[in-house]
């Protein structure tokens, strides 16, 4: 017991900026390699890559495994894994499709582009995946088979049995109203975009502001003012940030064109309309608040932290350690029916190899994002950061030319490379 | 209020009795058919080598482990125990040679996991729990500062605050401890031997799990001697030396003045 015995904590004028701010070393270490990325791709491709029109693209690209990788922290951060993400998007994907061309049209005779089609499949994607995730879960917490054998076994089992459900089949084309949650098809246009911009942008100010004024109340040690404006500043700066790359993308005219004349319209001559936010992107942001909250804020995330560090303690504690693995498994589940969606309405279509090889790209995601294999520690958005990391690289690798073994290459060097600085980083911190 | 010495004496059921409790692991007795008792305010001793089966008995009691035979009575009533929920419902709190901390978390969200406070929305409330750690390490360790830093970053003696403390807010009645001090320096160990004499002064029971017979000397004011899984005897402290103590652990003899074992 050697601690200070000072009652408060003065701030130190010693103490870095970074300390100041308060800011995720880590969190700022993935943006600086994403800083790096773009500004290296663009030189390469004389600022192709930073056009707004690429932006969009790489968004769109990273939705369906970002929304995965959220769920792999929590199964990674209670010392799981789960191999089996890209076959149950496989199967959810098959499930959807099926309820779409099959279902809905046929054997309950509504014709295609039923008003309910779309929700409808949603509906048997989302219950499909919880439902095999939490049997997985079942397997791993009450019946002691390692998460490793259970998902490697579903790995298999999964995909091939959605291609068993529709013959092999690619189904297309999909419910129309379903394509509009995939991305380039679905978006909220300029104005729509701006205002979802600045009422986000005021909620995460009004909330840095209230949890500050909550820890000046209880008298807790808070920021100095200037660091917390500078954050505010920051944060707000990102959102509209983004809103405003997204709006910068035109609609090429020839497609606007047809857009008019659809429903029945002349365009107006020079007419520019910016794409604005992806419904995709909308719903990833969702997936990325609620993961957040429950992870932060609620018992569940609190358990699943505590079951991570010390299991033995979670246990004893009083915590039902098999039911809550259970949860976490479903919880993956659930966001591998929702990547499902995103995914297989981007590509307007189900085939057999969608998310083929996700399982790995979640994975690394996750890991890149600084979720500790070893259990306890992981954060939504260092997962999310993460997969937007993978798909750069890869996406940019693209633009500029490498060969295609060759990006391979990259990817898993990179995937080992960052977990070495992960190890030191926590090393350096003297924690585990 | 009268004192553990005359509440046993008196017809008055004991605060917990461990009746005729047997457990076995793979066809080892590891505990096998032993019944020990608390009071009120009294502090129990079990005593007894490495593999005794002291640790063992004691988490049937705190939910680690299901009993094969035997009976648990609280206030002369029988209870299940089938997990460390029903224990805490029972108010009985354990603190682990172990510890049982979950590293990777602060020290509120350590005092108060399984049973943390929430707001209104059903949200956990983290500064109400700051606040009430800060209160409570306050009074049980007021040198106690890392309150944002996850609980791998403390001491040895820092870390056991955590525990005793977890322990303690949640009102016991009975309270566990598994070698409480086993990790701490001199100094830290007159904290939890001065925490014991004020939380028996509470009327709390408390079963001390320890290997130095003279720490069970100072604290307690029964021992139970425990060797390959069977119950030695239960002695009077005040009756008893420490040779006596020892021989017992060793040599599985109870001396000739103390009172047999129940049975």
């Amino acid at each position: 017991m050697s601690d200070a015995t000072q009652q408060a904590m003065p701030p130190k004028a010693k103490q870095g900026l970074f300390q100041q701010l308060e800011l995720d070393v880590r969190l700022l270490g993935m943006i600086g390699a994403f800083a790096l990325l773009c500004i290296g791709f663009s030189i390469f491709t004389d600022g192709r890559f930073i056009s707004p029109r690429n932006l969009f693209n790489l968004t769109i690209q990273t939705v369906s495994v970002a929304i995965m990788a959220t769920g792999m922290v929590f199964v990674i951060v209670t010392r799981n894994i789960d191999l089996s993400v890209g076959g149950l998007l496989a199967v959810c994907s098959a499930l959807m499709a099926m309820t779409q061309t099959e279902l809905m049209p046929h054997v309950l005779g509504l014709g295609f582009n039923h008003p309910m089609t779309w929700a409808i499949a949603i509906v048997v994607g989302l219950a499909a995946g919880t439902l095999i995730g939490g049997v997985q879960g079942w397997l791993v917490g009450y019946q002691g088979i390692p998460a490793f054998i259970v998902t490697l076994g579903g790995f298999l089992i999964w995909r091939n049995l959605g291609w068993l459900a529709t013959d092999g089949q690619t189904i297309a084309p999909l419910d129309g109203n379903f394509l509009n949650l995939g991305g380039v098809n679905g978006t909220m246009g300029e104005a729509w975009s701006w205002t979802i911009g600045i009422v986000a942008a005021a909620v995460a100010l009004w909330a840095i502001w209230s949890a500050r004024r909550a820890r000046i109340r209880h008298g807790f040690p808070a920021k100095p003012i200037w660091a917390e404006v500078t954050v505010m500043a920051l944060v707000a700066g990102s959102i509209l940030g983004f809103v405003w790359v997204l709006n910068s993308y035109h609609i090429p005219s020839r497609r606007l064109q047809r857009m008019f004349e659809a429903r029945g319209e002349v365009m107006p001559e020079g007419l520019e309309v910016g794409y604005g936010l992806p419904i995709s992107v909308l719903i990833l942001i969702a997936v990325a608040i609620v993961m957040t909250l429950i992870a932060r804020r609620t018992r569940l995330g609190r358990y699943i932290f505590a079951t991570g560090g010390n299991p033995d303690a979670a246990e004893l504690s009083g915590i039902n350690t098999r039911l809550l693995t259970v949860k976490v498994f479903a919880i993956m589940g659930f966001l591998c029916g929702l990547s499902a969606v995103v995914a297989s309405a981007r590509l307007a279509s189900h085939t057999n190899d969608i998310g083929t090889l996700d399982e790995l790209r979640v994975i690394a995601a996750a890991v890149i994002g600084g979720t500790a294999l070893s259990g306890g520690a992981g954060t939504i958005y260092g997962a999310i950061l993460g997969a937007l990391v993978m798909q750069s690289l890869q996406s940019g690798m693209a633009m500029v030319g490498v060969d295609a073994p060759l990006q391979n290459v990259v990817v898993g060097s990179v995937l080992v490379a960052a977990v070495w600085i992960d190890i030191q980083y926590r090393k350096r911190l003297g924690t585990s | 209020m009268q004192t553990a010495k005359e509440l046993r004496a008196s017809d008055q059921p004991p605060l917990v009795a461990l009746n005729n409790i047997s457990i076995a692991f793979g066809g080892i007795k590891a505990v096998d058919d032993v019944s020990v008792d608390l009071y009120p305010g009294e502090v129990v001793g079990l005593l007894g080598h490495n593999g005794a089966g002291k640790s063992t008995l004691i988490k049937v009691l705190s939910g680690a482990y299901q009993k094969d035979a035997g009976e648990i009575l609280i206030n002369g009533k029988p209870v299940e125990i089938h997990n460390p929920r029903d224990a805490r419902a029972n108010n009985i709190e354990t603190i682990y040679q172990t510890l049982a901390l979950a590293d990777n978390l602060d020290a509120a969200s350590n005092l108060f996991l399984g049973r943390e406070l929430v707001t209104p929305f059903g949200l956990v409330d983290d500064s109400a729990m700051e606040a009430e750690c800060r209160k409570i390490m306050g009074r049980l360790n007021p040198n106690f500062q890392k309150f944002s830093e996850p609980v791998s970053a403390l001491s040895g003696g820092q870390r056991q605050s955590v525990a005793i403390a977890r322990a303690v807010y949640f009102n016991a009645r009975i309270l566990i401890m598994d070698e409480p001090t086993a990790a701490l320096g001199p100094h830290e160990t007159q904290m939890v031997a001065d925490l014991i004499h004020q939380l028996k002064a509470q009327g709390i029971g408390i079963f001390l799990i320890d290997h130095d017979v003279h720490a069970v000397m100072e604290l307690c004011d029964r021992a139970s001697v425990m060797k390959n899984g069977k119950l030695v005897g239960t002695v009077d402290i005040a009756d008893v030396t420490d040779d006596d103590l020892l021989s017992m652990i060793i040599l599985g003899k109870t001396p000739g003045s103390a009172e047999e074992a129940p049975s």
